[in-house]
């Protein structure tokens, strides 16, 4: 008994000292599904890193946005690796509250990074965050809707056939919406749609001296425009849904088109998931002719707060997630078609990912379609396609969002929402000293 | 014929109670239903009658680990309404029995603080947690929720120690009973049923509270609600895995509250009618 106990007594004293030497890291992250394999998957850095342990913190997207914030201006030092996208690593990166990343190892392989991702996630040709995946925006589309309305879809369809298209897809009686698009207020939700597609009807939210352009005529036809499709050929109730509401609604088989996320490729056309996952087509997102694609560009990335204690153990983490070993791991474990997309170039001239996942081509001229240093047709001061990367546009863009989805609900008329939304970004420019 | 019409408003209040509260109740009866459909079924409209799936359980359990969650949650509730209860207790006595001209106004600000949104204090709270090396520590959560509880853990308990007369307190002290005494041989027994309707209310208080349990925590000294947070994603339908993960972080506080609904709707009508 006593012997038991010895040496139990030391096996604890043991694991005590190797808990005590072990590093822990704390990752801030999403749930998606992407991020919940990475967990999944741990072992594989771990076991290679048996000094590094990692605790993981997932929050709803809103939440985290908020929590991590806090943490980070406070200088908290709650988290030693953050998931961020391209919208907050510009106006962090420029507060120095990331730190670069510049010790990712000689495997690594930066240059391999999709340039328009890299572009959005580097501050003065300084990487400060790596890529975990990438989306752009794109037409999902119902192949057999689509060739019983007598149509074609080209590669890349203008805004004119979309909207022909839907009117003749629409079959209410059996309750197929010709086109879904988003409409839930906020500015990740449906600003995100309607700044991008604003960049194709070359309107843009402000001009080279920060004035609000919202009483331009471009963003009247963008935004008529949207209400009138929306109206003719939407769902009921759009003003509420956002990507999952429109997730649901195409899965099961109630709308022709719909314009939102490249990820959601891999929903739509999962048959676990979906009703109609072998009727779905892919082009690129919708212009007018004037050089500029209504499609957006975000990643998901991983980034080191400048308040850690621990940046070499996290960036080794970092590395690791992001590299193409991590890649290789996903599709052994759980095939070419889980890896998470929108990174690296080397993943789209895999034969093998390219014959797993059909939207491959597709998800990545998207992405190389998007330009977040030059994202309109007149030329803007400011960085990002479907958001403005300055502190103040997470406020502004969910007013802004407000008002566009009452004018989508009938509540307001577009020319009134127009008009509120240029006196709101007036105010919100002046009082943040953008203009006088 | 009077006995008739009785009879005839009993059955109408009846069914006027039961669909109130099948109201009430339903959002919660669905997210149970909903946990036991798979993913696909979560998304196709109104159906009561799920598959009987275990599948988003499991999955819920394998990727956060559910009672690491929760032994903080017990934790937390507890420890803070113990807390409380100590500090409100001989508050409430001496407003209750020693009143003086400002008793009133002191209730009155006690309660005021909250009236101002809890994110208007975020910044010099997360700062001070921050100096005081308390972000993410049970204790440094257990005090939080403490003091946000606090105002309706003296208003509730100095509204039943008013039901009780002063007499009996006055009787003990005229027997050479002391202070403390007086609070916990004569007072407490007294108030047991008000003490214990005011601990079960701010358990639930507490447990449901989910704004500082999330922002304040981040591994170690995360609750239920950061449980269930984790499963909320703006980018793909986890309807059904959102779900079981809700039911379970509600299923103990449902129990404790069905088991003690006597003491709570006792508690909280006390006093209401004269």
């Amino acid at each position: 008994m006593k012997l038991r106990t010895l040496i139990l007594g030391l096996l604890s004293a043991s694991a005590l000292a190797f808990a005590a030497h072990a590093e822990s890291i704390t990752i801030a992250t999403v749930n998606n599904g992407d991020m919940v394999r990475m967990q999944k998957l741990t072992d594989d850095f771990t076991k290679a890193n048996p000094d590094i342990q990692l605790n993981w913190v997932t929050l709803e997207e809103n939440v985290l946005r908020e929590r991590v914030t806090t943490d980070i201006a406070t200088k908290g030092g709650q988290y030693d690796v953050l998931t961020i996208g391209t919208y907050e690593v510009p106006i962090w990166a420029k507060q120095n509250w990331l730190l670069p990343l510049d010790k990712l190892g000689d495997d690594y392989d930066v240059k391999d990074i999709i340039p328009a991702i890299a572009g959005g996630l580097s501050v003065d040709g300084k990487l400060y965050a790596a890529p975990f995946y990438g989306e752009s925006s794109f037409v999902m589309y119902r192949k057999d809707l689509m060739e019983k309305a007598g149509l074609k879809m080209p590669d890349a369809p203008t805004w004119d056939f979309i909207k022909q298209a839907a009117d003749k897809m629409t079959d209410r009686a059996n309750g197929v919406n010709g086109v879904c698009l988003r409409g839930k207020a906020g500015w990740g939700e449906n600003m995100a749609f309607l700044t991008a597609m604003s960049n194709s009807f070359g309107a843009r939210w402000f001009d080279e001296n920060w004035k609000p352009q919202f009483d331009q005529p471009e963003w009247k036809n963008t935004l008529q425009f949207y209400v009138d499709l929306m109206k003719a050929d939407g769902p009921e109730g759009a003003s509420s849904n956002g990507f999952n509401e429109n997730l649901a609604l195409f899965q099961q088989g109630k709308c022709g088109m719909w314009i939102d996320a490249t990820v959601a490729a891999s929903f739509v056309s999962d048959p676990k998931a979906s009703q109609v996952a072998d009727k779905v087509g892919y082009a690129l997102a919708p212009d007018n002719g004037l050089g500029k694609r209504g499609n957006w560009l975000w990643a998901w990335s991983l980034a080191i707060p400048a308040g850690t204690q621990k940046a070499d153990a996290a960036e080794k983490f970092v590395s690791w997630a992001t590299s193409k070993h991590y890649l290789e791991l996903v599709a052994s474990k759980e095939g070419w078609a889980n890896v998470p997309p929108g990174t690296r170039s080397s993943l789209y001239a895999n034969p093998e990912y390219q014959k797993a996942a059909p939207f491959a081509k597709m998800t990545l001229d998207s992405i190389n379609a998007a330009d977040p240093t030059h994202p309109t047709v007149k030329p803007v001061p400011y960085v990002g396609v479907q958001f403005v990367a300055i502190p103040e546009f997470q406020g502004l863009g969910t007013t802004v969002g407000q008002l566009f989805s009452a004018a989508l609900a009938g509540q307001s008329s577009v020319d009134d929402a127009l008009k509120q939304a240029q006196d709101a970004a007036t105010a919100a420019m002046t009082e943040g000293g953008y203009i006088k | 014929m009077a006995r008739a019409v009785t009879t005839q408003h009993k059955t109408i209040a009846t069914a006027a109670a039961w669909i109130v509260a099948l109201l009430i109740f339903f959002p919660i009866l669905y997210t149970i239903i909903t946990s036991f459909k798979s993913e696909q079924e979560a998304i196709q409209g109104f159906n009561l009658i799920p598959s009987g799936t275990f599948e988003s359980y499991s999955e819920v359990q394998q990727q956060s680990g559910y009672f690491k969650f929760f032994f903080n949650s017990v934790l937390l509730s507890v420890g803070s309404t113990i807390l409380a209860l100590i500090v409100a207790i001989p508050a409430a006595w001496s407003m209750a029995f020693s009143p003086t001209k400002r008793t009133k106004d002191v209730l009155m600000w006690m309660l005021s603080t909250k009236m101002m949104p809890a994110v208007a204090v975020l910044f010099p709270i997360y700062l001070i947690f921050r100096d005081s090396g308390l972000l993410d520590s049970r204790i440094g959560l257990t005090v939080m929720l403490m003091l946000i509880n606090l105002p309706i853990v003296v208003w509730m308990l100095y509204t039943y120690f008013r039901e009780i007369p002063g007499e009996i307190l006055e009787a003990a002290r005229m027997d050479g009973a002391s202070l403390w005494n007086e609070i916990i041989y004569v007072l407490t027994p007294m108030a047991i049923p008000g003490i214990a309707s005011t601990m079960l209310l701010n358990i639930i208080l507490a447990w449901n509270e989910a704004f500082w349990t999330i922002r304040l925590t981040t591994t170690n000294a995360a609750p239920l609600t950061a449980f269930i947070s984790s499963f909320s994603s703006p980018q793909g339908l986890f309807w059904a895995k959102l779900s079981a993960a809700s039911t379970l972080a509600i299923a103990p506080i449902l129990i404790m509250g069905w088991f003690s609904q006597k003491q709570l709707v006792r508690g909280l009508t006390f006093g209401a009618v004269k």
